[in-house]
């Protein structure tokens, strides 16, 4: 019973709960290997950017422009994929370098926005978001860019010693990441300054230069994740991933990181992507309609606010 | 018993296992006026919430004309004609003197028009009630603080206040503006209005009192006719001791000048203040709410950036108006409100200990955490906070003991200048002695110690110099020695 004391274990038997009854309801297809492979090809991209809104969300912010930092990225990725003849590795590796070089760029402007004007960070991140989103739809007419060279498939596509890659990828990611919130002067000064902003400026904390790499870790970030896609969907468009917002928000949220700063914990978001892979595979196989999984990831968040909200406030009193 | 408006009988209130009144009982009748004194910490803003409605007691009744009564809330409350007049008055700045007046009033005649007519009808009355002459169009921003106490009471006034609350009623005010206000409760208890002030310097007020309550830790210590207390019991029975605090160790002749503050203005604020600041001297400034303290306190940190003037440390300048260019210099700051600026409450003890340190254990890029962590051990045994967790989240601390993790965080960071602002406000008796042993401490290390506060036994047990500001400017230096608590107290409120 220890377990369910902490955040993160009761998102582990969540997580358990949620894998036993799909598997239950539908035992031959969605323990199948199939559906495991399919799975660990699925969520990596989402799960990317769910790590991007982490690091924000920890400082008591939100990046709602990481959709649009991804599609731009992947669109700058995409033009020189197809415009720069050759096509070998190297094209490849310079355009991952420019998305994310676009990606860094895009979230030094958050940033700025955030840490030096001041701004909002849900209203300038969702502001610099359509930007991004702009931008992408200007240089594409809205059109996909598609015809790249088979070595671009291989971020997406590929398996490494039976591994699905964008699934090393990400665990590489959350390692590092988790490393960089617990491990370094940076992580700790971003969750302090979550907890109370006016302590961390009497505190003598750099907070603008704090802030400042939250959002470009973000944005690059982002820009990963935008690779993953373009990589599985083989092709780059203004408005791909567009569900992938919430549903970011939504696995932060339900990792446990508090939406006002100051708590949250890498493995916490890991389990909670594995809950909503396994519920939308499953619910999948259980023939609920697409439409019907907006509504039931909208309801969760919700409920999963209203449930530690409730919880913080029982703790109080 | 029957005519008495409010009654506590055997009131307790706890919060997480501290308990912060413990069976308190009293009682106050219509136009009587009463003092509930008490220092902070000692439950005094419980029972004001109580009273309010804004908390629930856990045992104990209350009774409103000897009615008892159920769960309270603030609307009950302030039906049953008990307003509460908070330290900031609770005020619309930016409306004018009748509508501030007749707000609350028009709010429960429960019309959606606004009649101007009406509004200055309410507030023109109530005004005559106070027998005081403010100009009813005048924006509440432009007022002085006594002005917008006035308005504060006359809203309190206009619904029907049978019982007026008033928590700190004279700490920004001038001898002049208390006499005033001493006037105003004298018409108001002839008009049948009960009183309650909450203070912890009450002596001010004890001529127009009936009754005294103090309250200690929670508990009713003493009860009894005005008459029978001065200034001097008074601070017996709050803090529980007779004999004042020594006067800190003489400061050594040949001391070094530290810090040199030259011209230092803002508008608004502070204006052209200078002073010097020797090694291991703590100095004391002095002032009323208002007369610019905290933010001259700030503008030392570079929280507040002044609009001319200069700070050097050693001779060396300190950019103005950069908190971390002022903590880089070697100058710390320990915030007026501990809970806002001063800690991360959610977070553990250690961490709000080490978080000044994270660059000096991090220089490599990955944190030292044995290192930092050991350290920040090492602090609360220093200065003897008594944490039984030190991974708790600091909120489950004391007072007294979550301004030593406070203290600790900057004194890890070996300052040259530490600036405390309120070091003992909330905090109990027992603490505050222990957090001056700090203070004398940090001076007999050789650092600079600026102390700003308005517990002048505090002051005058703690500073070597005390530096008395009033509206923004430092009018006198006096050395601590030389000066009484109520010869310092009428040179602040002249």
């Amino acid at each position: 019973m220890k377990l369910l004391h902490s955040t993160e274990g009761r998102l582990a038997v969540i997580a358990a709960v949620v894998f036993l009854a799909m598997s239950a309801l539908a035992p031959d297809r969605f323990l199948s290997v199939q559906n495991m492979t399919s799975m660990a090809f699925q969520f990596p991209e989402f799960a990317i950017l769910a790590l991007a809104m982490t690091v924000t969300m920890l400082t008591g912010g939100i990046d709602l422009s990481v959709v649009g930092i991804a599609n731009l990225s992947a669109i700058i990725a995409a033009t020189i994929l197809t415009q720069v003849t050759g096509g070998g590795a190297g094209t490849v590796l310079i355009a991952f370098a420019a998305a994310t070089g676009v990606g860094v760029a895009a979230g030094l402007m958050n940033g700025v926005l955030v840490a030096s004007l001041g701004l909002p960070p849900i209203l300038a991140t969702l502001g610099s978001g359509l930007i991004f989103t702009g931008i992408a739809i200007a240089l594409t007419g809205g059109s996909a860019v598609m015809g790249f060279p088979d070595a671009t498939a291989w971020i997406g596509n590929s398996t490494v010693l039976g591994i699905p890659t964008p699934l090393i990828l990400f665990g590489l990611l959350a390692l590092a990441i988790s490393l960089l919130l617990t491990r370094t002067g940076f992580g700790v000064k971003l969750r302090m300054y979550g907890a109370n902003p006016l302590a961390a400026r009497f505190a003598a904390i750099n907070i603008d230069a704090m802030l400042i790499r939250v959002y470009v870790l973000s944005g690059a970030l982002a820009a990963i994740a935008g690779m993953v896609v373009m990589s599985r969907a083989n092709s780059a468009k203004a408005d791909y991933g567009s569900s992938y917002l919430l549903l970011a928000v939504l696995i932060a949220v339900l990792g446990g990181v508090n939406p006002y700063g100051g708590y949250g914990k890498v493995i916490g978001v890991v389990l909670a992507v594995l809950t909503m892979q396994f519920l939308s595979s499953g619910l999948n196989m259980v023939g609920v309609s697409n439409f019907a999984r907006e509504l039931i990831w909208g309801s969760l968040l919700i409920l999963v606010m209203i449930v530690n909200t409730w919880r913080a406030t029982g703790r109080r009193t | 018993m029957t005519t008495d408006l409010v009654t506590f009988d055997h009131v307790t209130k706890t919060y997480s296992g501290i308990t912060a009144l413990d069976s308190v009982g009293f009682s106050i009748a219509a136009g009587e006026a009463v003092c509930l004194a008490g220092e902070n910490g000692s439950g005094k803003s419980t029972l004001i919430k109580i009273l309010a409605g804004v908390e629930q007691p856990d045992h104990g009744r209350i009774l409103f004309a000897g009615q008892p009564q159920g769960a309270l809330n603030p609307r009950l409350s302030a039906a049953a004609g008990i307003k509460v007049i908070f330290q900031d008055f609770s005020l619309f700045p930016n409306l004018s003197v009748a509508e501030n007046i007749a707000f609350s009033a028009e709010l429960g005649h429960g019309t959606r028009l606004v009649q101007r007519a009406r509004i200055a009808d309410t507030a023109r009355a109530t005004l005559a009630r106070t027998g005081v002459d403010i100009p009813l169009t005048a924006a509440v921003e432009t007022l002085s603080v006594a002005h917008k106490q006035l308005v504060a009471i006359c809203r309190a006034l206009a619904t029907e206040a049978r019982l007026i609350i008033m928590d700190e009623p004279t700490t920004a005010l001038t001898e002049r503006e208390v006499r005033v206000l001493l006037d105003i409760i004298r018409r108001l208890k002839a008009d049948g209005v009960a009183v309650l002030f909450v203070s912890h310097k009450l002596a001010e007020v004890l001529e127009v009192c009936e009754k005294v309550i103090v309250l200690r830790n929670g508990q009713k210590v003493a009860e009894g006719p005005a008459a029978d207390f001065d200034a001097a019991s008074l601070t017996r029975h709050m803090t529980g001791r007779d004999v004042a605090e020594a006067p800190p160790a003489p400061l050594r002749a040949d001391a070094p000048e530290l810090m040199r503050v030259e011209g230092l203005s803002k508008a608004g604020a502070f204006e052209d203040v200078s002073f010097t600041l020797r090694a291991g001297e703590v100095l004391g400034v002095s002032g009323l709410l208002g007369s610019g303290r905290t933010a001259l306190a700030k503008a030392l940190f570079g929280l507040v950036a002044p609009e001319r003037g200069r700070i050097t440390l050693d001779g060396r300048p300190v950019p103005l108006g950069d908190p971390l260019a002022a903590a880089g210099a070697g100058i710390g700051y320990v915030p007026e409100d501990r809970l806002t600026e001063g800690l991360f409450l959610t977070q553990s003890i250690l961490q709000n200990i080490s978080v000044g340190r994270l660059d000096a254990h991090g220089a490599s890029g990955i944190l030292d955490i044995g290192g930092l962590m050991a350290e920040a051990r090492d602090w609360l045994k220093r200065l003897s906070v008594k944490a039984p967790d030190p991974d708790a989240p600091v909120r489950s601390l004391s007072g007294g003991n979550q301004q030593r993790v406070v203290l600790a965080r900057w004194m890890a960071r070996s300052p040259r200048v530490l600036v405390l602002n309120g070091p003992s406000v909330g905090v109990d008796v027992g603490s505050k002695a222990g957090i001056h042993g700090i203070i004398a401490g940090l001076s007999a290390q050789g650092l600079g110690v600026i102390v700003i506060s308005d517990d002048l036994p505090e002051v005058l047990a703690t500073c070597h110099r005390i530096l008395v500001m009033k509206a923004g400017r430092l009018i006198e230096d006096i050395p601590s020695g030389q000066v009484s608590e109520t010869d310092l107290a009428h040179r602040l409120a002249s």
